[in-house]
């Protein structure tokens, strides 16, 4: 991409020739006629061309925009016989000098060829053109052209330009150009020169970088250096930024996990049963979230911004009740068996996604964002959607719920003795199999609220909960079973350390990467990151 | 000494399976060959080929066996080393295709023009030896195995979580085989077999010796893995099951028994997937989705884990079962595999053959006999 | 000093410490086992006992001290349990674990002497004289009637009893043997201790983790009393039974 930019900025130096013609707006007397460079186009020659282009734009011809544009669109016609150049119309032919539609166009008509160079003498022209273009996006586009190419005859118009301009983003998009043309123009003075560094290190982009490295070597040293010293600058906050950026990914990405795979830090990490349905528990909230959003859509499309406000609850109850239906009626028969646990809840897996396929079809179905979460917001460099971030918030507070559920509640107090010591808390008077029902219900019924979350992120279809499975246990595990903040710790550095790995090794091979840190970890530190040591946990 | 070692394998159960095994290599080839498509004792040639596909499985379920039923490692990714031997046997096809290719090239596979690749990536090296690749299809899966096997064991990861990280093992393959750039042919993997050996894949001779061969590899593998599990060697795995750090503190290291016949299972499964590949014609990255390790452990859970034919057994049944339901109610496999997993763990935890051994072992019991007095000493 | 103390000991810990979460199992243990030395060690619940036994094993590593073997020569501190088995420690545990999927004979067999590595274990062939050897020990043990029973039908005083069998088996120099008459009769607790006395007897070293004061009166053998993770008091069973301080802990107050 870099070679491109400079090799339009040399043949943009290359027709500086032409284009250093080009007069003071307003001044337009004697350049007015421009039925010499017409005469050009009807040539077909690349060099013509280029030469009539440079004549065409430097006009200050009323219709001379109108001209370039055509023959960027390929839409400039000639005919070498009659001598006519013309635009091509939705309706007709026009003359191209004049606007008028032609009655009788020539036969012979064939577009104006354009080669590489001609290109990017039209992109310079285009750009000096509509620079003074009534509409903002135009002039800013504009800009942003004459900034890349430093066209030097551009210099009169950007600081006219700029004289009249009233906009402030444009306003900066003129400065930059103007500091690009400056700082290379070898005889615009050292002081004026070593300004427009400092506007360009102002401007703090990849292409501030560029255009400050692009020197040629018989530069001041003076101007040189400071051009090196403010890229230098640029490029430490642009990897600043990058880092940032990563690192808020990563807790973006990290939030997801901690949703996927806080319900199972109950059922796996807490309470030792591994349910491989535990992805499904998830997949059933996101489908609750998707007949929410079809009744609402269909009786009541008012409410649609309070759907997902009316599926947490449901979620939570139609994940938890198959979670509790689960327990009671596979998963205690099989206590003190994880193995055995472990194959009879993936059946359960395969039998609960093909009830969802059956009842929803294969494929994904459309759940649609609430318009507080659609959209997006910049911060700083850095582009968030709105949906992003309230996850983010959304799994922060139900993590926060449930440490809140685990440690102040009676029923929290019951589900820890129970988990911690079965029989002393059964000879307490606990009823143990209740609170196993429930503490298992309430790890599933989180896996359905993370559906809803994820519902908004990922394709909605049966297959939903699988391709979280693997990654919760690897955050349970990785964070320290039996753990909750380590759930939490666990799952924000995995998302991190992803986003991070993402720019080198790619989304795939990051992936797999983790994967296998995950597994060398696991073999160093068996028991994770926040191991508890004792007794309970050999067994 | 090997040979009282195999000997030691030929218990009363195992050769009555070998008889049975190598009667179906014999008897189905035979009928597909040489009887008249008439003929109502005709086997055709898509049944051999699915049969063979079922005698591949069989050997897989062997593996899964022996590291499960034996030593309590439940590997939910078998399956990867299933499919390691398969692209191994996979890039020796490839090799074979020549300028018979859509793109003619004499060397590079199909996808490797299509990738605009100019040269043989290095690890192709050598695939055009049938006896190379067929070494590489044991020692693939075995290098794997030992290596994760060694990290795996030495820091004792037991239970769940190597079930857990044998998962994520092959799940890694799996996004790592669906890369282009890994030279393997991505999402379509390798397929559009001409021919193994000089033989046309497709005739109906090499399918019959295929299929033959598959049925001799369960064979072989059913004594092989008796052998061990009959030695001295077998009662330290088994012991390992029961009792991990009693057995350590006896003096035997664990972690060096377990890679072991980690490795072993792994060399085993690797086979098994080189017959596979030639006799459903491609192989693919989906072969190391986590899905397929995990089925592989219902077959052994339904023969009965830790009996061997049991898992024969089991994988010859569910396969069949899964062929039927696909034709008939194709949206009903999935719950039945489901209900399959639930019901089996919670009602037929020996599985058919251990079940059906304990019966018959309690017939043999009655009346009760144990009534013989300790001698005083 | 410690080194000539180490030197003629077969087992030496000095100021062993071990911690677990903070709490302190052991706190500065130390205790000597001479060559062919019989050893009754007693101690409330929790006293640190069998995490004692752990650090001596491999299953625990200290966090501070000494732990080693045949004069001073081999730290124990860095090796694995199966390379402590194979110096010749063996050890019953307390809950008694058997392999309850062998039979009885397979059990003694699998804990006899001999090379541990897998490839000799794969084409190992029983010879006459390892037979002749398990037909001793399940004399021995007394359980020669029940050896092609699977170990899980034993009653929980015949696996005590296989565990010590097994024991024998390994042909150890230091026999650790946690707890072994819990569960058993009185007339079963007496065979017990003639059965440690008479392996004593032949010249192997003993460490007897037990709370059976009777059972400890009859082995007649030096006791340590150890208390909250270190030595209380030593010495003959009357000795100790008359220390003040053992008697305080024991009876309380
Ligand atoms: N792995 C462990 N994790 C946490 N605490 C432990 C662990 N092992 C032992 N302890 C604690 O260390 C202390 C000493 O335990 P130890 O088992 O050595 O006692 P003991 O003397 O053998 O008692 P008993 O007579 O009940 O067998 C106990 O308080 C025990 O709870
Ligand atoms: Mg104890």
């Amino acid at each position: 991409m870099n070679a491109n930019v400079r090799r339009l900025a040399r043949s943009a130096l290359l027709i500086l020739a032409f284009l250093s013609a080009l007069p003071l707006l307003g001044a337009t007397a004697k350049a007015q006629d421009i039925s010499a460079a017409m005469a050009k186009f009807t040539a077909d020659s690349y060099s013509d061309t280029v030469a009539a282009i440079g004549e065409v734009a430097s006009s200050g011809h009323p219709r001379a925009a109108a001209i370039v544009q055509a023959i960027q669109d390929g839409k400039l016609e000639f005919d070498t016989a009659s001598k006519t150049v013309a635009i091509r119309t939705a309706t007709g032919v026009v003359d191209a000098a004049t606007g008028d539609a032609l009655a009788t166009p020539p036969a012979g008509l064939t577009p104006v060829r354009a080669n590489n160079r001609v290109r990017s003498v039209l992109a310079a022209a285009l750009g000096s053109l509509t620079l003074m273009s009534p509409n903002p996006a135009k002039r800013l586009e504009a800009a942003e052209a004459v900034f890349k190419s430093r066209d030097q005859g551009a210099l009169a118009t950007i600081e006219a330009a700029l004289a009249k301009e009233s906009e402030a983003r444009v306003r900066s998009a003129f400065e930059a150009a103007r500091a690009a043309i400056v700082l290379h123009k070898a005889d615009a003075g050292e002081d004026a020169r070593l300004a427009a560094a400092a506007v360009l290190k102002a401007r703090g982009d990849q292409d501030a970088v560029a255009t400050l490295r692009g020197l040629p070597s018989d530069t001041p040293k003076r101007v040189k250096d400071t051009a090196e010293t403010a890229a230098k600058a640029i490029e430490t906050s642009l990897a600043m930024w990058a880092s940032v950026q990563n690192a808020v990914y990563g807790v973006s990405l990290g939030s997801v996990l901690l949703l996927a795979a806080i319900g199972l830090a109950i059922t796996f990490g807490v309470m030792g049963i591994i349910n491989m349905a535990h992805g499904e528990m998830v997949m059933l909230g996101a489908y609750t979230t998707f007949v929410v959003q079809e009744v609402i859509r269909t009786h009541a499309p008012g409410l649609f911004d309070w759907s997902l406000a009316i599926a947490i609850p449901l979620a939570f109850l139609v994940s938890g009740a198959v979670g509790v239906v689960l327990e009671r009626g596979i998963i205690r028969f099989l206590y003190g068996r994880p193995l055995e646990t472990l194959l009879a809840t993936w059946g359960v897996s395969l039998v609960l996604q093909q009830t969802v396929r059956s009842i929803f079809g294969a494929n994904n179905r459309e759940v649609g964002a609430p318009s507080w979460m659609s959209g997006s917001f910049e911060l700083g460099n850095i582009t968030m959607t709105w949906g992003r971030l309230w996850i983010v918030v959304f799994a922060l507070a139900v993590f926060v719920g449930l440490i809140l559920i685990l440690k102040k509640t009676p029923a929290g107090l019951q589900m820890r003795a129970v988990t911690q010591n079965r029989a002393m808390a059964s000879a307490m008077g606990i009823r143990t199999p209740f609170v196993d029902a429930l503490t298992f219900g309430l790890g599933c019924g989180i896996a359905g609220i993370a559906g809803v979350a994820l519902s908004q992120i990922d394709n909605v279809s049966p297959n939903l909960g699988q391709s979280y499975i693997i990654d919760s246990f690897m955050v349970v595990v990785f964070g320290g079973v039996g753990n909750l903040w380590g759930t939490l710790v666990g799952a924000l550095t995995l998302g991190v350390v992803n986003k991070f790995l993402e720019p080198f090794a790619g989304a795939v091979l990051g992936k797999i990467l983790v994967l296998v840190f995950i597994i060398l970890f696991i073999q160093k530190r068996p028991r994770g990151l926040f191991a508890l040591k004792g007794r309970a946990v050999e067994s | 000494m090997i040979g009282y070692f195999l000997k030691n394998g030929l218990d009363a159960r195992v050769r009555l399976a070998l008889v049975v095994i190598l009667a179906i290599a014999v008897l189905v080839p035979a009928s597909n060959l040489l009887l008249p498509e008439s003929s109502p004792f005709h086997v055709p040639t898509y049944l051999v080929t699915l049969f063979g596909k079922y005698a591949t499985y069989a050997v897989l379920a062997l593996a899964l066996d022996l590291v499960w039923g034996y030593c309590g490692i439940l590997s939910l990714g078998h399956g990867a080393f299933f499919a390691l031997g398969g692209y191994a046997m996979g890039m020796y096809l490839m090799r074979q295709i020549g300028t018979r290719g859509v793109y003619g090239d004499p060397v590079l596979p199909d996808f490797m023009v299509f990738l605009n690749w100019k040269e043989l990536p290095w690890y192709w090296y050598g695939f055009d030896h049938f006896a190379f690749a067929m070494i590489m299809v044991v020692l693939v899966p075995g290098i794997l195995a030992f290596v994760f096997g060694w990290f795996a064991f030495r820091s004792r990861v037991t239970g769940v979580y190597l079930s857990i990280i044998t998962q994520a093992l092959t799940y890694a393959l799996l996004l790592a085989f669906f890369r282009n750039d890994m030279g393997f042919g991505g999402n379509n993997g390798l397929t559009d077999f001409k021919d193994i050996l000089g033989f046309n894949v497709q005739a109906d001779g090499t399918r019959a010796a295929l299929f033959a061969l598959s049925c001799l590899l369960v064979a072989l593998g059913l004594v092989l893995a008796a052998a061990i599990v009959n030695s001295k060697l077998g009662k330290v795995l088994v012991a390992i099951r029961d009792a991990e750090s009693r057995t350590r503190f006896i003096g035997y290291r664990v972690a060096t028994y377990k890679t072991f016949v980690f490795t072993v299972s792994a060399m085993l499964a690797g086979l098994a997937g080189a017959l596979y590949v030639p006799q459903v014609g491609i192989i693919n990255p989906s072969e190391f989705s986590p899905a397929n390790s995990i089925e592989a452990v219902i077959w052994v859970a339904v023969g009965g884990r830790g009996t061997l034919v049991g898992a024969v057994v089991g994988a010859v049944a569910v396969n069949w079962g899964k062929t039927w339901f696909t034709g008939v109610l194709p949206s009903f496999w999935l719950f039945a595999l489901g209900g399959l997993f639930v019901l089996v763990t919670l009602f037929l935890p020996k599985g058919i053959v251990g079940t059906w051994s304990e019966w018959r072992a309690k017939r043999k019991a009655t009346p009760p006999s144990d009534a013989a007095p300790a001698p005083a000493e | 000093m410690t080194e000539a103390l180490a030197a003629n000991a077969l087992l030496y810990l000095d100021d062993v410490k071990v911690s677990f979460d903070g709490f302190k199992a052991l706190k500065g243990l130390s205790l000597t086992i001479e060559p062919g030395e019989m050893r009754a060690i007693i101690g409330p619940n929790g006293a640190g006992k069998t995490t004692m036994m752990d650090c001596i094993t491999g299953k625990t590593r200290p966090d501070e001290g000494e732990v080693s073997f045949e004069g001073g020569s081999i730290d124990l501190t860095k090796l694995d349990e199966a390379t402590i088995a194979e110096l010749g420690i063996g050890r019953k545990f307390q809950k008694p674990t058997v392999f309850e999927s062998h039979t009885v004979e397979d059990n003694l067999y699998l804990a006899l002497k001999s090379d541990r590595g897998p490839l000799a274990t794969l084409f190992h062939r029983l010879s006459g004289a390892e037979a002749a050897r398990i037909d001793e020990l399940l004399a021995t043990i007394k359980l020669t009637a029940r050896r092609s029973d699977l170990a899980k039908n034993l009653s929980h005083g015949q696996k005590q009893w296989l565990e010590i069998g097994m024991l024998l088996a390994q042909e150890p120099k230091l026999l650790l043997v946690d707890e072994p008459v819990a569960g058993m009769t009185d007339a079963e607790t007496m065979e017990t201790a003639a059965l440690l006395r008479r392996i004593h007897e032949s010249g192997k070293s003993v460490v007897v983790v037990e709370h059976d004061m009777a059972f400890v009166r009859e082995l007649g053998v030096k006791v340590t009393v150890l208390h909250e993770g270190g030595v209380l008091s030593e010495g003959s069973i009357d000795h100790v039974a008359s220390d003040p301080r053992v008697i305080e802990v024991y009876l309380g107050r």
